[in-house]
């Protein structure tokens, strides 16, 4: 099976595109939540195709633009600890905290590097046993059982100088959040791929049973996706609300055992500040006490002076669902990929960065 | 212990004089170097083409070439972009100390070897040694004169609506097959780099017409990049169709996987065409019977309506605008 070509033809996606538009009678509003989502919608330009009925909004589902601006400057303030050495994704870099970013920290003198996986950071660790090496573990589901990997690895292999700034967050909390506050009102969700794998897609069936709401996972071609939307659309117009998988090669209804296993290990659930939307109990994830002397929180003492938000940026309220970019003043015009005011246009799973990119407006 | 490169070998005394005729001279060998006087003399008449660029790729071999192919085919092909028969190309060295003398052999035998099917000469160069630690191994500069034929005006700023957008072959090659070897990132493939002098396929398509309004290279930034460059460079707006354009499966997987998107990938051996529509299939035709074309398409046109924007029509027959690559996502790759 060819996993890219298949689920990218045009021939399958027009086929998909007029059975949404036979079943959708009622206006309906679908999510979607993961950022990887918004941005292969922009990418082939889904929203274009769909009826008229059918909208979609953008979620609060990328790890990077849900960062708090306090929990960047912490990151800034650890980099500039002398003997640490910090290591991250790519994405990173570039966020903008109150004052700086680790892209201009590093600048400074800084010692911060890009890897591609914690596995690296643990490398960095044994080769430099001198310093400390810390781990920027942003990212949900997806990325917290391979932190916890990192970090029992280290333990297996008595690498003290390896540590995590914990940063982690949990989906299914912050969807909760979001539909308590009422302020999108939603006929349906696109529920995450690759947290989905992990977690599995019980991870949802509060949002129907409880809300009321038709979930259905999704991959990230444009066959996933448009599959997606008519099982969504079906379930609006049958008056249903269940848990579907749109998603079979990827996702079960049980998730990764062996990778939530890890993850429970290591990490424990705690409060966590996420961006345009505050503290939730229970959202994020720090290390155990067990592994404290693998935690940057724990080990460093980190001093970082009150933050303070850009002015005008409307980043909050795009993750919340409540406004798109093209509703904020600085967007394309003082905000751009190349100098980023807030988080959403930096990474490239945010909603700014795929508007900014895709620029359906434009054309 | 293998030979390396020593700061001595750059200092002008004996041990740099004999690096220069043994390792470069003697193989790169032709009448305007062999005199190596201060500069290379020569005779020209008409109007010229001059460009020069510097390299720095990591690692400096890639599977399907090396940074010495790299510096010949690069210059060869910003010349060949001008409609320029490239002729003389200059060749200076920055070294890093400790490289193995083998290693810098290897670079020069594939520069030779390069600019022999560029049919170019090097008339004259220069060695620089710096100590271990301000360079990465090797730099190379190259600059190249070229001879542009009577009634050739090829420019970036000459597209015009109507005209087509011809792609000389698959997207994306260079940069994955360079990537694919990084440290940190090795993921086996048998993708090699595009990396091709392109004087010679440009040559057939001039021989085939003359309507060839504008050329580049998709080197940094890719194809989507450079389709931007036109666009605002002739105040133009150009449609693309995004099933019309060739990406290898293995070019597709990759960047699937590392979240890359193939149209901002680097090439080292294709072109864009922008020629009018009537001798199109003519110009394309006369591309397929090159080897560096044999997959080339038209991919899509140049219109009036939104100048200096890029704009794709996807699989799903929706469109987009395709931007300029923001940012650096990508190490050092040429």
């Amino acid at each position: 099976m060819r996993y890219i070509t298949e689920f990218r033809n045009g021939a399958s996606a027009k086929g998909l595109i007029a059975r949404i538009a036979q079943t959708s009678k009622h206006p309906a509003r679908f999510m979607e939540f993961c950022g990887g989502h918004t941005v292969a919608i922009f990418r082939y330009g889904i929203r274009q195709v769909l009826p008229k009925t059918i909208e979609m909004v953008s979620g609060p589902g990328c790890p990077v633009c849900v960062t708090a601006t306090p929990d960047i400057d912490k990151a800034i303030a650890l980099a500039q600890i002398p003997g640490v050495i910090i290591t991250t994704f790519g994405d990173m870099l570039k966020v903008p905290g109150s004052r700086s970013s680790l892209q201009k920290a590093r600048a400074g003198g800084a010692d911060v590097r890009m890897v591609y996986s914690p596995l690296d950071a643990l490398k960095i660790a044994t080769e430099n046993p001198e310093k400390s090496v810390v781990f920027l573990g942003i990212g949900f589901e997806t990325t917290a059982p391979g932190v916890a990997a990192s970090v029992l690895q280290a333990e297996e292999q008595n690498i003290r100088n390896y540590y995590v700034l914990s940063q982690h967050k949990l989906c299914p909390p912050v969807i909760r959040a979001i539909l308590k506050a009422g302020e999108v009102k939603l006929d349906g969700l696109i529920c995450p791929g690759h947290v989905s794998a992990i977690t599995g897609s019980q991870a949802w069936e509060f949002i129907a049973k409880e809300f009321g709401i038709p979930c259905v996972v999704s991959g990230f071609e444009p066959l996933d996706i448009l599959q997606c939307v008519a099982m969504l659309t079906a379930q609006v117009e049958s008056d249903e609300s269940k848990v579907e998988i749109a998603y079979r090669r990827g996702v079960t209804r049980e998730g990764n055992a062996h990778a939530l296993a890890l993850m429970n290990k290591v990490f424990e659930p705690c409060p966590a500040n996420w961006r345009g939307i505050g503290v939730i109990p229970g959202s994020g994830l720090k290390l155990r006490k067990q592994y404290k002397h693998h935690d940057a929180e724990v080990q460093f003492d980190i001093k970082v002076e009150p933050s303070i938000e850009p002015k005008g940026c409307l980043c909050g309220e795009v993750l919340r669902g409540v406004k798109t970019p093209l509703d904020c003043g600085l967007f394309r015009k003082f905000c751009t990929p190349e100098s980023p005011v807030g988080p959403c246009m930096v990474s490239s799973e945010g909603s700014c960065s795929a508007y900014y990119l895709y620029g359906s407006e434009l054309i | 212990m293998e030979d390396r490169i020593l700061l001595a070998h750059g200092s002008g005394g004996k041990l740099a004089h004999d690096l220069i005729e043994k390792s470069f001279v003697s193989v790169l060998d032709n009448p305007l170097l062999a005199p190596l006087d201060d500069s290379a003399v020569f005779e020209m008449s008409g109007r010229l083409a001059f460009t020069t660029d510097s390299y720095v790729v990591s690692p400096i071999f890639f599977p399907g070439g090396d940074i010495g192919k790299l510096a010949v085919c690069g210059t060869v092909n910003d010349l060949s972009m001008s409609g320029a028969k490239p002729l003389y190309l200059s060749l200076a060295f920055i070294i890093e100390e400790g490289l193995l003398l083998k290693d810098l052999q290897r670079v020069i035998d594939s520069i030779k070897t390069t600019a022999e099917e560029a049919g170019v000469r090097i008339i004259t160069g220069d060695t620089k040694v710096v100590e271990r630690g301000s360079a990465d191994k090797l730099f190379i500069n190259t600059a190249g004169i070229g001879k542009i034929p009577e009634g050739v005006t090829i420019s970036g700023s000459n597209a015009k609506p109507g005209d087509k957008v011809i792609l000389s072959g698959t997207i994306g090659d260079h940069g994955i097959a360079v990537l694919s070897q990084r440290q940190g990132l090795s993921f086996g493939t048998k993708l090699e780099s595009d990396c091709a002098p392109l004087g010679k396929i440009v040559a057939d398509m001039l021989t085939a017409s003359r309507n060839i309004h504008s050329l580049r290279d998709p080197t940094r930034g890719g194809l989507a990049t450079t389709l931007n460059e036109l666009a605002k460079q002739s105040k133009v707006g150009i449609r693309i169709e995004e099933s019309k354009i060739p990406v290898r499966d293995e070019v597709a997987g990759a960047c699937e996987m590392l979240g890359l998107d193939p149209l901002y990938i680097a090439n080292e051996g294709k072109l864009i065409a922008i020629v009018s529509l009537e001798d199109a299939d003519t110009i394309l035709a006369a591309m397929k019977r090159n080897r560096y074309g044999q997959d080339a398409v038209i991919i899509g046109e140049v219109t009036a309506e939104h100048p200096g924007r890029v704009v794709m029509k996807t699989a799903l027959g929706s469109s987009r605008i395709v931007d300029m690559l923001v940012g650096e996502p990508l190490p050092r790759i040429c």
